[in-house]
């Protein structure tokens, strides 16, 4: 399921190491677009992320460093990327081996929630 | 040396809001009793966080203790508190000399040397590192420690339990960037200021953050990529990282945006192992 977003999730999967990628809608979980390995839950991950999120952005206000631009999520086998497009309120997902490049990627994501902002 | 220790000691005991902190722990660490000299530098630190001659003085017990990384943090925060404390600078000039870095080790010697155009020993370590030798250490510790006893005479000083009651004592931030929670979102120990206010933050960012442990868990289950180990986060005027220093526990590092992400990371690699020896001796 990708609808017009194709082109915008296609900026992030060509990047090496990226297993898939999703944007969401921030306010509610669901999946906007997707473009995700096989095996991937992807609402039930947009929901979740969504949610993190919320609880991110809401503790990044009260300490006053303002939302977040950009944040992931580190694990033993890969990471969870993320950038909120701010005036659309989406979040612009991937999925990603450790040992992406995680600089490349978040250019990707922040050209990518631009386009979908 | 021993009567000046004990003198010192019993001064601190007396006053333990004075500075004497500083020359007892240089004292004790001339003397080479250097895990003494790190409790009582690290319980003044405890109270004197915006000293930059605690930083440095801590800094010089690390160093004699071979622990070159945080010494390099401690002197690196004299000189953000103080940009023209020689001793750091001083510091700084021998890590560098001691990595290979004779470029940077100079340039540390030559601001030195512009504070104290005087001092003939940054001069002659000027020389040694031209001349490729190493420039003399902040005045190393002459013997090794021997054990110390209940009736040490710092034992006055050492504590009542400091890193009982303080979680991250002596870690750069204690006391306005680092959190320790529980899964509840209490607070356990550090605390948070407003990054631009001010302002005590900590339990409003501690409620916020109630749960994050278990939904970060969560997601990275569902996507099969393992255990969640860190959570880093680029905001408009700060950075901050999360991490789990046990399956309870959140721990969260806040710094202004100019602290890069990576360097977030290693300071919160610290931050929880000294959270998990913490936990752990909390039962």
């Amino acid at each position: 399921m990708t609808g017009g977003f194709g082109h915008v999730l296609d900026l992030i999967t060509r990047v090496r190491g990226v297993r898939g990628a999703m944007l969401v809608a921030g306010d509610d979980g669901v999946v906007v677009a997707e473009q995700l390995m096989e095996g991937i839950k992807g609402a039930a991950v947009a929901a979740l992320a969504a949610s993190l999120a919320g609880r991110l952005h809401r503790a990044m206000e009260a300490a006053g460093v303002g939302a977040s631009v950009f944040w992931h999520l580190q694990a033993d086998r890969g990471t969870l990327l993320v950038v909120p497009a701010v005036a659309s309120g989406i979040l612009v997902v991937a999925v990603a081996e450790p040992d992406v490049n995680i600089g490349l990627v978040r250019l990707e994501l922040l050209r990518a929630a631009e386009t979908a902002g | 040396m021993a009567d000046d220790i004990r003198a010192l000691s019993t001064q601190l005991a007396q006053d333990p809001q004075s500075l004497v902190f500083l020359r007892l722990a240089d004292a004790l660490r001339r003397k080479g009793q250097l895990d003494a000299a790190l409790r009582v530098a690290l319980n003044g630190l405890e109270r004197h966080p915006h000293l930059a001659d605690a930083h440095d003085l801590y800094a010089r017990v690390l160093t004699d203790k071979h622990d070159y990384a945080r010494a390099f943090d401690e002197w690196d925060m004299a000189l953000r508190i103080a940009p023209n404390h020689t001793g750091a600078l001083k510091g700084l000039a021998f890590l560098y000399f001691k990595v290979g870095d004779l470029a940077q080790a100079e340039a540390h010697l030559d601001l030195a040397r512009r504070v104290e155009p005087d001092d003939p020993t940054i001069t002659q370590a000027i020389e040694m590192v031209r001349g490729g030798a190493s420039p003399p250490s902040p005045e190393p510790a002459p013997a090794s420690e021997p054990a110390a006893t209940a009736a040490s005479p710092t034992a006055a000083v050492s504590a009542p339990a400091l890193d009982e009651s303080r979680v991250f004592a002596g870690l750069e931030g204690a006391q306005e960037g680092l959190l320790l929670l529980d899964a509840a979102g209490r607070v356990l120990g550090g605390a948070l200021r407003h990054a631009t206010g001010g302002a005590d933050v900590t339990d409003a960012v501690a409620a916020y953050l109630a749960g994050v442990s278990q939904e970060a868990a969560r997601t990275t289950k569902l996507l099969g990529l393992g255990a969640w180990t860190g959570l880093s986060a680029e905001g408009r005027a700060g950075n901050v990282h999360l991490a789990q220093p046990s399956p309870e526990a959140l721990l969260l590092v806040v710094r202004e945006r100019g602290v890069p992400l990576g360097r977030l990371a290693i300071l919160a690699q610290r931050a929880t192992a000294m959270a998990r020896r913490w936990l752990e001796r909390q039962g």
